[in-house]
């Protein structure tokens, strides 16, 4: 039995639906992650899961209850808020402490298990320090530490990498998954950075517009976007309008527009006809000097147009003869090369055929 | 640099000027007053016998002296007034604050397109003269009012006899709970509005339950507030006079009743001066005490 089910759970503000039929189940131990742009309805789906909001309909179950009518005081669910909301009158231990003592427990106990927990995420010395003398990594440790300590059935987390620069992050998202793993708490984690989702998670839900458009693991989810919102908001991706000419076998025909014919391994549920767009990640483009055309397939000429060096790649924008414009992300690994092609280079561009995908509108 | 520090000289000089004149001298006048004897019809006896033949009925007395604190000390009546001075300044803070703190409250936690009509309506009392609405007061206790008649026959029923409202310490109580709520309100509701309400979504979520939820997060947070907004109402309340003038009977007499019947009726301007000092002396260790627990634990 799943540990978290969400069953056709909608929620509405007025005439807006935030959230809209959404389906789904988390297994105990998962590392979920709900990703969307803001406004998708991900944080009001949070609030309903921690119980601070209620569905207008559908059901949450926890292990197989309905836990409609549990106040979030009384579920065994912890939030991270994205501001830590840690309590600025008490010391990072008495933050610790406080979920314990709100669930009974004996002093004794209390000192231990913080203790414990302190040394955990390495803020032992920081124990009598109050929140405010502490840095954006050290506050969102000592909320982890609160979240975790009483051993919730589930912690929820809204954003809480929000507020960190840049390496902070990355170090946070390394101890986070980490700590998820040691402790074997079953974590939904809520961002609308398609990195961290990616970096983080075991499984992602992408939602939009109150709906979750695609639920699967990083790979799929970045491999093979479902349709073209999560094609578009995961990564960069080129994007061409096409429709299908014809199927045979295992092959289909689009005709690209402007670019002309190209074929693809065929996918269920298509047929001739269909309206989409080709979908290519820009590290599945090839550009090459003009010379080499010979050899290849799926093979365009252009000129390159503009180039974006940011160190470790050069993302490379190009202009095909026939007027598209297509980004391509080469990596820097040659030593001493900063770069392959110039402004106005006249070079070409070319794709494997799986690389690519039809999508449909 | 020095240019900047002149400037902070000149705008600093005026206020300066007017507290060394108005509050500075004064209060020194006070203290060496309290040294004195008193004069025949007030003011003070001068510091050496005059040269001339002495008017009748000259006490005699002149110098300095501790006459006074002798005076002060010597007499049990003046501790009481004093205690009972602060048992009602005490139960007028405990009051208000009971009072204030569920308005301040709902304010904070209103819409705040509506919050500075209620402030307003807060302070809307202080645009109709003190005297007047404790004279209201008066009539609202007094024998012949709905109020006091609807007391009276609620007692009956419970098998009481019928009490005086006006003249008692309940209604100086009453009058000075009701002059000194809006100083509770205001403090407390500046506090309370900066509360982050997400603090109190964290303590629900951990576990914490309503009540537990006020007295562990909210009420800790709010004491900055309730020290400043108590400091307001206790202080004043110690040196008010008219409130027991008008409402008090002839026992309820306090410190600031005395200390006008020194200057105004008795005319001894020594002992008077006394008594404010003693006054002030415990309102400075009140303050003081009161500063050093609302310190901020958390200093922003």
């Amino acid at each position: 039995m799943a540990l978290l089910e969400l069953r056709d759970v909608t929620r509405r503000f007025g005439d807006f639906t935030a959230v809209d039929a959404v389906t789904l189940s988390i297994e105990a131990g998962e590392f979920f992650t709900l990703l969307g742009p803001s406004g998708c309805g991900k944080t009001t789906l949070l609030r309903m899961i921690a119980g601070f909001d209620v569905p207008d309909s559908g059901q949450i179950l926890l292990d197989g209850q309905d836990i409609a009518g549990t106040p979030p005081e009384k579920r065994p669910i912890h939030t991270v808020f994205q501001s830590y909301a840690l309590f600025p009158h008490m010391t990072v231990a008495d933050n610790i402490a406080f979920p314990l003592k709100m669930s009974g427990k004996m002093p004794d106990e209390i000192k231990e298990s913080v203790k414990k927990a302190l040394e955990e995420v390495q803020l032992s010395r920081f124990s009598q320090r109050f929140p405010h003398e502490l840095s954006g990594g050290q506050k969102q440790r000592v909320a982890f530490a609160r979240g975790l300590i009483n051993r919730p059935r589930l912690l929820l987390m809204d954003e809480p990498l929000g507020a960190l620069d840049a390496k902070l992050r990355e170090d946070m998202q390394r101890e986070l998954i980490h700590l998820q793993k040691e402790v074997g708490i079953t974590f939904i984690f809520v961002t609308h950075s398609q990195d961290e989702a990616l970096a983080l998670s075991q499984r992602i839900a992408v939602m939009n517009q109150g709906q979750i458009e695609q639920i699967g693991d990083p790979s799929v989810i970045y491999g093979s976007p479902a349709n073209r919102f999560i094609a578009d908001f995961i990564g960069k991706i080129n994007l061409m309008e096409a429709h299908v000419t014809q199927i045979s076998g295992q092959n289909m025909t689009l005709e690209i527009d402007k670019l002309g014919t190209t074929t693809l391994p065929f996918k269920p549920g298509i047929k001739t006809g269909d309206q989409g767009v080709v979908a290519i990640r820009p590290e599945q483009v090839g550009v090459h000097a003009l010379a080499s055309q010979a050899e290849l397939t799926h093979a365009y000429t252009g000129k390159v147009l503009d180039f974006l060096y940011v160190g470790d790649v050069t993302t490379y924008i190009v202009e095909l003869d026939c007027g598209i414009r297509m980004e391509a992300l080469l990596a820097n690994s040659s030593p001493g090369r900063a770069r392959f092609f110039e402004v106005n280079d006249p070079v070409v561009v070319s794709w494997l055929p799986e690389a690519a995908h039809f999508l449909m509108d | 640099m020095n240019k900047l520090r002149l400037t902070r000289w000149l705008v600093s000089l005026p206020p300066t000027l007017f507290l060394l004149l108005f509050f500075a001298a004064p209060s020194l006048l006070m203290i060496v007053t309290s040294f004195r004897y008193p004069g025949e019809f007030g003011g003070l006896a001068p510091l050496s016998a005059p040269e001339t033949a002495t008017a009748e009925g000259d006490s005699g007395l002149y110098g300095m002296t501790l006459e006074t604190y002798r005076f002060f000390f010597s007499d049990v009546l003046y501790a009481e007034i004093f205690l009972k001075s602060f048992a009602v300044a005490t139960a007028t803070t405990l009051i208000c604050l009971a009072m204030a703190y569920p308005v301040a409250m709902l304010i904070a936690q209103s819409a705040k397109k509506y919050r500075n009509l209620m402030i307003l309506l807060v302070v809307l009392p202080f645009a109709s003269n003190f005297l007047i609405r404790i004279y209201a007061w008066m009539i609202i206790l007094g024998p012949e009012s709905a109020f006091s008649h609807f007391v009276n026959h609620l007692l009956q029923a419970l098998g009481f006899g019928p009490v005086m409202l006006l003249f008692s310490p309940f209604a100086v109580i009453v009058g000075m709970v009701y002059v000194h709520l809006p100083f509770m309100i205001l403090p407390l509701y500046t506090n309370l509005e900066k509360h982050d309400p997400v603090l109190l979504d964290a303590a629900q979520d951990l576990g914490a339950n309503r009540w537990q939820r006020f007295w562990l997060v909210t009420w800790p947070q709010s004491l900055p507030g309730v020290f400043s907004g108590s400091a307001l109402v206790f202080i004043p309340v110690l040196g008010m006079f008219a409130v027991p003038d008008i409402l008090g009977g002839t026992g309820d007499i306090l410190i600031g009743n005395l200390i006008k019947d020194q200057f105004l009726g008795t005319r001894d301007w020594p002992f008077g001066s006394t008594l404010s000092i003693m006054l002030m002396l415990a309102v400075l260790c009140v303050a003081g005490l009161s500063t050093l627990l609302a310190r901020p634990r958390v200093s922003r």
